[in-house]
């Protein structure tokens, strides 16, 4: 890719008057040797997947193995039928699509992780209710994964996407920049705004831990999916609006590397710190580990 | 030649979390957005899915027995994400998106295929580390990877030997005696093919003796091209792995 930061490549668009998207899909071809048709169909077999992800959240059984969570999004979707959601009824929207999707994820469905798949209903949950909203073309949206793409490739070069390395700051975090930067530009919005959404992004994110109790990727990262979709929509908005990240999105991305990086074993994925402490989140992995080997004795003795 | 060749290596910063080569981290779009997979962990599942193919890739069979040592995260929470499952698929050579994955365990009692699971001691190389035995009849592989995050792994060892790469392309891997003009032999041919060399990384384990040369390559090598390479002087063993293709 000929862009390393965030600042180069608003820079390449500028200079070539293109989308970020549209720079992303020719790097990647280039880099590739994949033509830009092939790259494409790629991303739009991706955005199916995560467009059933939804409605397979929404309408099938999402009781993860586990049995700790699950049925959520349902809940929130079903209260919006009845109540006025305090959020407005589009932002309620996004927040029970991310929930579905990574609720469908728990119960070991069919996801794409974007970037992980901790973190996979925050993408889905932002495009899947704006595309009903706005009445936009499955295409559009394909061009907005690529957006997404090209933050989160920076991201992770730069610091990390990964909850063992750096935190959940690295895995919400970076969907939420990803997502907010992705927006404003299927908003209409310049690549210097979109950069902008990202900085606001990550910054509402910094420090925060990965702490899953019994280390299962569902209490909290569910619920995190659900409302980084709700902080998303709002960074992008701010963005759209001319508020500008006055520390630049690349040096917000150093710190996310520094914070990572001080962060302690216990709050990276390990489930022994943090929520996974709690007296409640060591009381639920103490059930699960007795009924793990209940059903491993059942096994051997039928 | 053979400066010629050494200029390929680059020496790129280290990464101050894994002290992995940066050139080793992301390098594509779809190592963001992607892959497609079934849950719950791109890390853990994902991640620990490609491991394993690239583990019977190397070994070049389905192996019979697998001895596997987890490290740090790896370690502590296998169980909740899956992460045995999924290293077992790997070595089933599934895909990540295969929906048979949480019946893994039960697909490897169906081939026969025995496993061992060891608690390794302190964090490995990287937080989500794994140390993959394997053995099929008088066959042995051994690699030691790391899921480095969104399904992307980092393979630090192939065989014993220190070399690196990262799955994402097709790869070759070759064991040689070290001799003059073998690496120059090799790019030769692969030059003469047409095939672009992406990554190379060489590691001997003294001198004139065995050594491995991996490649990573931009397009995948045919059959043929595989035969010539064992042909070449000094050539012991040419293996291919390759996650690029579906299984
Ligand atoms: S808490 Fe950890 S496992 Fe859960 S989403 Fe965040 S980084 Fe991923």
């Amino acid at each position: 890719m000929r862009f390393e930061t965030l600042e180069q490549l608003a820079d390449i668009c500028l200079k070539e008057n293109k989308t970020i998207a549209q720079v992303m899909l020719e790097d990647q071809a280039k880099e590739t040797g994949v033509p830009v048709d092939e790259v494409f169909r790629q991303m739009a077999e991706y955005y199916q997947v995560m467009k059933e992800a939804v409605q397979k959240g929404l309408t099938g059984n999402t009781k993860s193995r586990s049995g700790l969570t699950g049925g959520d999004a349902k809940k929130v979707a079903d209260y919006m039928q009845h109540s006025e959601a305090s959020l407005g009824g589009p932002s309620a929207k996004a927040m029970a699509y991310a929930l579905a999707v990574s609720e469908v994820n728990a119960s070991m469905g069919r996801i794409i992780a974007t970037p992980t798949a901790g973190s996979c209903g925050i993408i889905p949950g932002v495009f899947v209710s704006s595309q009903e909203r706005f009445g936009w073309e499955d295409d559009k949206l394909v061009n907005g994964l690529f957006t997404a793409g090209a933050i989160g490739y920076v991201i992770a070069n730069n610091a990390s996407i990964s909850g063992a390395e750096g935190g959940c700051q690295a895995e919400v975090g970076s969907a939420i920049g990803m997502a907010a930067g992705a927006m404003v530009e299927l908003r209409g919005g310049s690549p210097q705004q979109a950069v902008h959404a990202v900085g606001l992004a990550l910054k509402n994110c910094l420090g925060l831990i990965c702490d899953p109790v019994a280390g299962l990727v569902e209490i909290p990262c569910i619920v995190r999916n659900g409302l980084g979709a709700v902080t998303a929509l709002a960074a992008a908005d701010m963005a759209l609006a001319g508020v500008g990240s006055v520390i630049p999105a690349d040096e917000v991305i150093g710190v996310m590397l520094e914070v990572g990086s001080a962060m302690p074993t216990k709050h990276r994925e390990t489930g022994k710190g943090g929520l996974a402490a709690t007296p409640t989140g060591r009381k639920l992995t103490k059930e699960l580990v007795e009924q793990r080997r209940r059903k491993a004795k059942e096994a051997k003795q039928p | 030649m053979l400066c010629r060749i050494l200029t390929f290596v680059q020496f790129p910063d280290v990464n101050i979390y894994t002290g992995a080569w940066k050139s080793l981290r992301f390098k594509n779009v779809f190592s963001i957005i992607g892959p497609s997979m079934v849950g719950p962990s791109s890390s853990h599942t994902a991640g620990a899915v490609r491991i394993g193919r690239v583990a019977r890739q190397l070994l070049g069979c389905q192996p019979e027995k697998a001895q596997m040592t987890l490290f740090g995260s790896f370690a502590e929470t296998y169980w909740g994400h899956g992460t045995d499952l999924a290293l077992t698929a790997g070595l089933l050579n599934f895909d990540t998106d295969d929906e048979r994955i949480p019946e893994a365990d039960i697909e490897a009692e169906k081939v026969g295929m025995v496993m061992e699971w060891i608690q390794g001691k302190g964090n490995g190389p990287h937080p989500n580390s794994v140390k993959i035995m394997l053995t099929a009849g008088e066959r042995k592989a051994e690699i030691v990877a790391a899921s480095i995050g969104g399904g992307t792994i980092a393979v630090y060892s192939l065989n014993g030997f220190d070399v690196q790469i990262t799955g994402e392309y097709p790869t070759i891997a070759v064991t040689h005696s070290d001799s003059q003009g073998v690496l120059a032999n090799m790019t030769s041919l692969l030059s003469c093919e047409g095939i672009n060399i992406g990554y190379m990384d060489v590691d001997r384990k003294g001198r004139s003796e065995a050594a491995m040369t991996v490649f990573e390559l931009d397009t995948a090598p045919t059959g043929s091209l595989i035969e010539e390479m064992l042909r070449l002087p000094h050539i012991l063993e040419v293996t291919m792995i390759d996650l690029t293709q579906r299984s």
